[in-house]
């Protein structure tokens, strides 16, 4: 504000972006979306490849960015997408798994001081049980196949969508209840008119922590037993020392939590835009 | 025995919780009738039960002593014929405005028909909302959430209108306006209001009598009819009598806190 009005006061025809050129352009660059991070970024992969040619550190250590650019060219495209599918689909299934499983566990311990009390305790344990620890154990017991992987990454995603849910649900306003009450409705109506909707916003929280949980709990199955996957293509790739295939495949990791993330951010913004907090200026 | 049973009957009713830290009696010996059609303030101290006394009248709860009966019949268990607002508007934020309205005949039935919708509009338009049907409730002011909040009490068509302290969340002027609106529905549709409220001259400038209760254990200490003319409005505020009873009142409730 103070800008506009001495760069008036100083050439009153022309318009104060072109009176104080350095300063508007800086304050576009800061303002402009996404930029700031964007410019970081690209700092901070300049500095990384200087850093590395300069100090010649070996690539095993850490490759320069162009050596794993490179690092990417070591595999063909289709089996790419061979690792990223079998990653996906194991974090998938046990994603939706684990929303099946914990919805109606959420309801009943929402429902039940009893059960809840009975249960809780157990959940707590299971949470911190290391998932990295029970995997190998899982592994043996379940066999090979989809099937040990899924159930640890269901073990990963579970907790935080038990525990959100729960609390969306224990968060209804008590007047809605009470006038649920006071018309005498059904209980499943309850839950699935008021109580569930009201739990939207704690439920999205969750899921959008257990979708990047539940990619970590495929790669943690595949160190431990497979024969595809970006977990699986990471371990053979350091266990080769083709270091920069490892970060290919991280950065493929990262891309791919990354677009699940802003997919179920996405699926709020769309159908429950009533969830998210209000912006207001 | 041809007198008709009033709308709403206390009688030595007392309320009773259990709490962590032990029992705590909410209300002791209330007796208190109100008629049909009529329309009740109820004053009181923080925390002296007045709300319990409306969560009695719509059988949510149920007296530890005593029996609370509306039109003659003991209330067992919430009836159809009363409708509830809240002190809150807690609206549905997912709904709009008409779906807000409807809420209660689809959460009761499982589905709000053609003619629930319609019901719904006339309704809307009562409580000066037109146009704002398919408005989300967070795009309202407070003042408009609370006439939501009230067309969604109204709109299964009670006999007994409940409100705790409805306007106490709005700001001077919209709460004065609020409350000749009331007014207006009420008079165009004649309910039994039992309507509590920490404002004593809101008391006097709407209701046909007001009850003033003890500190806790609640009961009625005061049953003051209000004889001012209706129809009621910005007039009626100005008038000797209002001031009248609105000293008298105070100096009740100032008494008894002291
Ligand atoms: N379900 C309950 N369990 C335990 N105690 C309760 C319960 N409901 C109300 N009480 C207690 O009973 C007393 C009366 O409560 P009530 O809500 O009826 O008061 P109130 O007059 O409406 O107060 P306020 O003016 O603050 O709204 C309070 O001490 C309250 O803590
Ligand atoms: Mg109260």
């Amino acid at each position: 504000m103070t800008m506009s009005d001495t760069s008036a006061v100083s050439s009153s025809s022309a318009p104060p972006e072109a009176a104080m050129p350095g300063r508007s352009w800086s304050q576009w660059f800061v303002r402009t979306p996404g930029l700031l991070p964007a410019a970081t970024f690209v700092a901070i992969v300049l500095v990384w490849e200087a850093s590395c040619r300069l100090f010649e550190i070996p690539s095993f250590v850490l490759p320069a960015p162009s050596r794993i650019l490179g690092g990417f060219d070591a595999v063909s495209t289709s089996r790419w997408f061979e690792h990223v599918w079998a990653t996906l689909r194991v974090a998938l299934i046990g994603y939706f798994l684990s929303i099946a499983i914990s919805l109606p566990i959420a309801i009943i311990l929402a429902r039940s001081e009893i059960l809840s009390r009975a249960v809780y305790p157990i959940l707590v344990v299971v949470q911190s049980t290391p998932v990295v620890a029970i995997a190998p154990i899982i592994i043996v017991a379940l066999g090979s196949g989809d099937t040990p992987r899924i159930v640890i990454t269901c073990l990963i995603t579970f907790f935080p969508l038990v525990v959100s849910t729960t609390t969306g649900l224990m968060a209804t306003p008590p007047e809605l209840i009470e006038l649920s009450r006071s018309l005498r409705a059904p209980v499943i109506r309850e839950i699935t008119q008021i109580r569930l909707p009201f739990a939207i916003p704690y439920i999205f929280s969750a899921l959008k922590i257990s979708v990047t949980l539940a990619v970590i709990g495929a790669v943690v199955a595949e160190f431990v037993a497979a024969d595809k996957g970006l977990g699986y293509f990471i371990q053979f790739s350091t266990s080769m020392f083709q270091v920069q295939q490892a970060w290919a495949g991280l950065i493929v990791l990262v891309l791919l939590s990354l677009v699940l993330f802003q997919i179920v951010a996405a699926v709020q913004r769309i159908w429950f835009p009533w969830s998210l907090p209000t912006e207001r200026e | 025995m041809s007198t008709t049973p009033p709308a709403i009957g206390f009688s030595g009713v007392g309320q009773v919780f259990r709490t962590a830290s032990g029992a705590l009696e909410a209300l002791r010996g209330v007796d208190m009738t109100i008629g049909r059609h009529e329309f009740v303030a109820v004053l009181g101290p923080s925390g002296c039960g007045k709300s319990t006394l409306l969560r009695l009248t719509s059988g949510l709860i149920r007296p530890t002593s005593g029996t609370v009966s509306v039109f003659g019949l003991p209330v067992a268990e919430p009836r159809d014929d009363i409708g509830i607002v809240f002190q809150k508007p807690t609206l549905l934020p997912w709904a709009n405005v008409e779906d807000n309205v409807v809420f209660p005949v689809r959460h009761k039935t499982g589905r709000g028909t053609a003619e629930d919708r319609a019901n719904a509009r006339v309704i809307i338009e009562k409580v000066g909302l037109a146009g704002f049907e398919a408005r989300l409730p967070a795009e309202l002011s407070g003042g408009m959430q609370q006439r939501v909040g009230i067309a969604r009490a109204l709109f299964m068509n009670p006999d007994i209108l409940l409100m705790d302290e409805p306007f106490s969340a709005l700001d001077a002027l919209t709460r004065e306006e609020m409350g000749f609106e009331l007014l207006r529905i009420w008079e165009a549709q004649p309910k039994t209001v039992m309507f509590i409220t920490h404002s004593i001259s809101e008391a006097v400038l709407l209701a046909d009598r007001v009850l003033v209760m003890s500190e806790r254990p609640g009961h009625i200490v005061e049953n003051l009819v209000i004889d001012l003319p209706r129809p009621r409005g910005i007039e009626t505020s100005n008038q000797k009598a209002m001031h009248d009873y609105v000293g008298h009142l105070r100096g009740l409730l100032l008494k008894r806190a002291a």
